[in-house]
């Protein structure tokens, strides 16, 4: 494993496995038991350094520093008044001074976990930089793939949405590549990136024909501003072109499974009777996020220091 | 005035000769001259060409100092071979009336390093919206010829049809930032397969050749004289040779990371590497060679643009674009033009001097090494090679794209009308 | 093994005899198997005497991976066979709980797996390979605290190679070899490495001291 974690790029297919395993193990060690703390990271400190809201993805963090015994430190930079630019560098090596052994970083500009591995010498963990990528959900998606149908190698994923702007599809096209699925990105033409063709993907405008053929859906965000740029005409238009509904959901295989990363737009690019169907997966996303980000906290902290 | 008597150089690259230099003005140039009360500089083995002419230079004062000043710009000119440096308007305040023009000019004659030429804004406040007073600027005693409003578009298109119009009346010419500002709407950089796996918002190459299209048509139409900034993309040189093939008074200006640089750089988002325009593709960066060898583009141009510390070291989309650039131009040049075989010494000169200085209407600069004409000349040591150290450079910012590259070629002396403001690789000031 | 453990005085090439590491064979491992099986039967009956199992129901093997794993598990088989009575097996991985872990690199995990009845109340014993330092039995019994409250918690190894570094000790030893630090012991189990032996091999020179993790 390198130090840090800022993009699927950084794991590849050994490591990627390892890191679901490691989850797997995880997740069998602490099923059923009442004290679900591991003291493993005892006297590490895990900074959870937010400059954007995300309430989900920092409590997942946050749990699963803590179920492996590391001190947390969360630290909301959003609004702060101080220069962007020099608080991200002054905050970083601040927190350092203060003992800081990894960094779990979430921030609106994309790269910006680079710079802070650029400047520090504890680990950097991307939870979501701009629109470029967010790891650890692709592993979690990865790992939930992996959960209900048994494997990766092979499976035919596709994701749907706004591809443009998703930092979960960035990560997702990446790792799952590595670890041998077939990805197909639907989404229409104006939120698609000008640079897909150089991604290991197929690419469709078509969900009608790509949902027969696929055993995972997921399901990006589309956020309503989009519609004012221009990206797509309204939402109805949208939604009937490229949302998940029951209609399209009976077209599906037996086994195929429909993914969320949350939070969903319900009417929009999913149905509530999608969401909440078998099929979903979505809340099991959630609970397995903690043991994936406790599997990455082990492996980039649980070692000696490089 | 001390006289100098330049020993052994080559001229554009030619045969040997000594170079007298007294009161300004070549004096002659033979084999083996002698002349007991002249200073003596051994050139032997360096070229020497005419004293280089930069068309777009961020100076940064008034407003930035801590950025750059006047004079610690001219310094950094004068390092990099130049006599003459056009500074561009987007000051604080802006350069949109001669009182400022008149300003940046004066601070140049008081640094005496290089002619600092002021260009003016095109528009009051660089916003687009109506016309600076062009005629007072060129009025003024900072004789203004360039305008342009660089950094921003002059995007109304009627607004920039008056533009190159109005400036006929005093043989100006309107430098174009060519970029249509609703196609790059926070744009990060070159739109392309890297932007797309970066996550960082496309500056599609589109966006500068609508605007270049749109221009020549425009200045073809009203028979006015049109020059575009830092072009950037293999798109906006067919558009101007087919330009220029149709008569249009067309010149255009890259810049030396332009030349040597691409989109690849913004792995790792180091904003050193963020610039508008944006580093783009091999594919762009060889049409850009070829088209400044061909003549297509007329000068090689600098951009560059000091930027504080704090404006640099930080997330890529909150730094502010632009780079250094006039310490190592000429090095630049050499290593993608000379190197390769695309340009010799005098296109080097013609590119870097002559057609920058034609296009500023600099009567001083850009001439022959010949005697009687002004001494404003560069000796260049062709086969030095240097690894760029931005600690060393005499630019008050740091912000160098070739940190850590080795460069050929190093700039020994700088003549300005015959006083050198370079001897020996150091500043004289 | 006395001069063996005495590298500095013995010229002879450590290749020379390659047979003089072995310190058990296969058959030896057998016999020593099913010595410790017997133990642990006449353990259970003592604890409880009045049990109709022999105690053995309330017998837990966990074993510490990755050997201590397959071990537990033949113990069990042979306790079975000689009692009649099924024994429950479990593993615990202590990775997680080791103290040591900033000292190494990172190690992927192994399984966790508990007998459905859980280990409350009943009489646990840790099964391990080889037992050198104490601190993988410290990590194990930290693990079993987290695990449930049994009621007593016992030690078997295969091997006791000395040097502790931990106020532990083992209730069931296969064979206690005296070593010197620079040594290693390397327990082979057929289900892992194919074969079931026992060798004693020196540390490369100027090798540091060894620690218990590549000892085993």
């Amino acid at each position: 494993m390198k130090r840090h974690l800022l993009e699927a790029a950084d794991l590849d297919r050994a490591d990627a496995t390892l890191v679901l395993d490691t989850a797997a193990q995880i997740d069998q060690a602490l099923a059923g038991r009442e004290v679900k703390k591991l003291p493993t990271l005892r006297g590490r400190t895990v900074v959870n350094l937010f400059y954007e809201d995300s309430t989900r993805t920092r409590i997942s963090f946050e749990l699963a520093a803590k179920r492996l015994s590391a001190d947390v430190i969360n630290f909301s930079a959003k609004g702060s008044s101080v220069s962007k630019g020099e608080s991200l560098k002054d905050t970083a090596l601040t927190l350092e001074a203060m003992g800081s052994d990894a960094i779990v970083v979430r921030h609106s500009a994309s790269g910006a976990p680079h710079r802070l591995a650029h400047w520090v010498r504890g680990s950097v963990v991307n939870a979501g930089d701009g629109t470029h990528e967010h790891p650890t959900q692709a592993l979690l998606d990865a790992y939930t793939i992996r959960q209900r149908l048994g494997r990766l190698e092979g499976v035919r994923v596709a994701i749907v949405g706004d591809v443009l702007h998703s930092r979960v599809a960035r990560s997702n096209v990446g790792l799952l590549h590595t670890l041998g699925a077939e990805v197909t990105v639907v989404a229409p033409p104006t939120l698609l990136p000008v640079g897909v063709g150089s991604w290991p993907v197929e690419v469709s405008y078509d969900l009608d024909a790509v949902l027969p053929k696929a055993d995972v859906v997921m399901m990006l965000r589309v956020q309503a501003e989009r519609m004012n740029a221009s990206f797509f005409p309204s939402a109805r238009e949208y939604s009937r072109r490229y949302g998940l509904d029951a209609d399209r959901m009976a077209v599906l295989g037996d086994e195929a499974i429909v993914m969320h990363p949350g939070p969903m737009n319900r009417g929009m690019e999913i149905a509530a009777e999608v969401a909440d169907s078998v099929r979903s997966t979505i809340v099991e996303q959630v609970g397995n996020g903690v043991s994936v980000r406790m599997a990455v906290l082990y492996l980039l902290l649980g070692g000696a220091p490089s | 005035m001390t006289t100098y008597l330049i020993k052994g150089a080559r001229p554009l690259g030619g045969d040997a000769a000594d170079i007298l230099v007294k009161d300004g003005r070549i004096a002659s140039i033979g084999d083996s001259l002698t002349v007991p009360s002249a200073e003596m500089v051994d050139a032997a083995g360096l070229i020497a060409l005419p004293g280089l002419v930069d068309l777009h230079t961020h100076l940064r004062e008034p407003g930035r100092e801590d950025a750059e000043t006047v004079e610690t710009g001219s310094r950094a000119a004068a390092l990099g071979g130049f006599t003459a440096v056009h500074a561009m308007a987007n000051t604080d305040p802006v350069a949109d009336t001669a009182g400022v023009v008149e300003q940046v000019w004066r601070l140049g004659e008081q640094a005496g390093l290089v002619d600092v030429v002021p260009v003016g804004a095109v528009t009051v406040g660089l916003k687009g919206e109506r016309l600076a007073e062009l005629g007072a600027m060129a009025d003024s005693a900072a004789r203004v010829r360039v305008f342009s409003d660089d950094g921003h578009c002059v995007a109304d298109p009627a607004l920039m049809r008056r533009a190159l119009e109005y400036v006929k009346a005093f043989d100006g010419v309107v430098a174009q930032h060519a970029e249509e500002p609703r196609l790059t709407v926070g744009a990060q950089m070159h739109e392309g397969d890297r932007s797309a796996r970066l996550g960082l918002t496309g500056w599609p190459a589109a966006a500068e050749e609508a605007i270049i299209a749109r221009d020549v048509l425009l200045a073809g139409h009203v028979g006015a004289r049109l020059h575009v900034c830092h072009v950037s993309t293999a798109g906006s040189v067919e558009l101007l040779r087919w330009a220029k093939s149709r008569g249009v008074q067309v010149t255009a200006e890259v810049t030396p990371h332009h030349l040597l640089l691409t989109d690849a750089c913004a792995e790792g988002y180091d904003p050193v590497f963020k610039v508008n325009p944006p580093l783009r593709t091999d594919e762009d960066v060889a049409a850009l060679r070829a088209g400044l060898a061909d003549g297509t583009i007329d000068a090689v141009a600098t951009d560059h643009a000091p930027h504080a510390v704090e404006d640099k070291e930080s997330e890529w989309a909150q730094a502010r674009p632009g780079m250094l650039g006039l310490e190592q131009a000429l090095s630049v040049v050499v290593e993608t033009m000379v190197e390769t075989g695309l340009l010799d010494w005098p296109g080097v000169a013609d590119r870097m001097s002559v057609r920058p200085a034609a296009i500023g209407r600099l009567s001083g600069h850009g001439r022959p090494i010949a005697p009687g004409e002004p001494a404003n000349l560069l000796l260049l040591d062709p086969s030095s090679r240097a690894v760029v150290d931005p600690a060393a450079l005499a630019s008050r910012s740091r912000n160098s794209p070739y940190a850590g590259r080795e460069l050929p070629g190093r700039v020994v002396a700088t003549f300005l009308r015959g006083v050198p403001t370079v001897l020996d690789g150091k500043a004289v000031r | 093994m006395a001069s063996s453990s005495q590298p500095a005085r013995n010229p002879a090439p450590k290749t020379a005899d390659p047979s003089g590491g072995i310190l058990l064979t296969a058959a030896d491992v057998a016999r020593v198997v099913d010595r410790m099986a017997h133990q642990l039967i006449e353990r259970a009956a003592s604890i409880d005497p009045r049990s109709a199992t022999g105690g053995l129901s309330d017998l837990v093997l966990v074993g510490i991976p990755t050997r201590g794993a397959p071990l537990a598990r033949r113990l069990a088989a042979r306790i079975e066979a000689f009692s009649g009575t099924p024994v429950d097996v479990g593993t615990a991985d202590i990775t997680l709980y080791r103290d040591d872990l900033r000292l190494r690199g990172v190690r992927a995990l192994e399984p966790t797996l508990l007998p459905d009845a859980g280990i409350d109340g009943r009489l646990v014993v840790l099964v391990d390979d080889v037992l050198f330092s104490g601190r993988s039995v410290r990590a194990a019994l930290d693990a079993l605290r987290d695990l449930g409250r049994p009621r007593s918690v016992q030690l078997a190894v295969l091997v006791d190679r000395g040097h502790r570094e931990l106020p532990i000790r083992a209730d069931f030893v296969g064979k206690n070899v005296p070593t010197s630090r620079s040594q290693q012991v390397k327990v082979r189990l057929a289900e892992i490495d194919g074969v079931d032996e026992v060798l004693v091999t020196e540390g490369a020179p100027g090798v540091r001291e060894p620690r218990e993790e590549e000892a085993r």
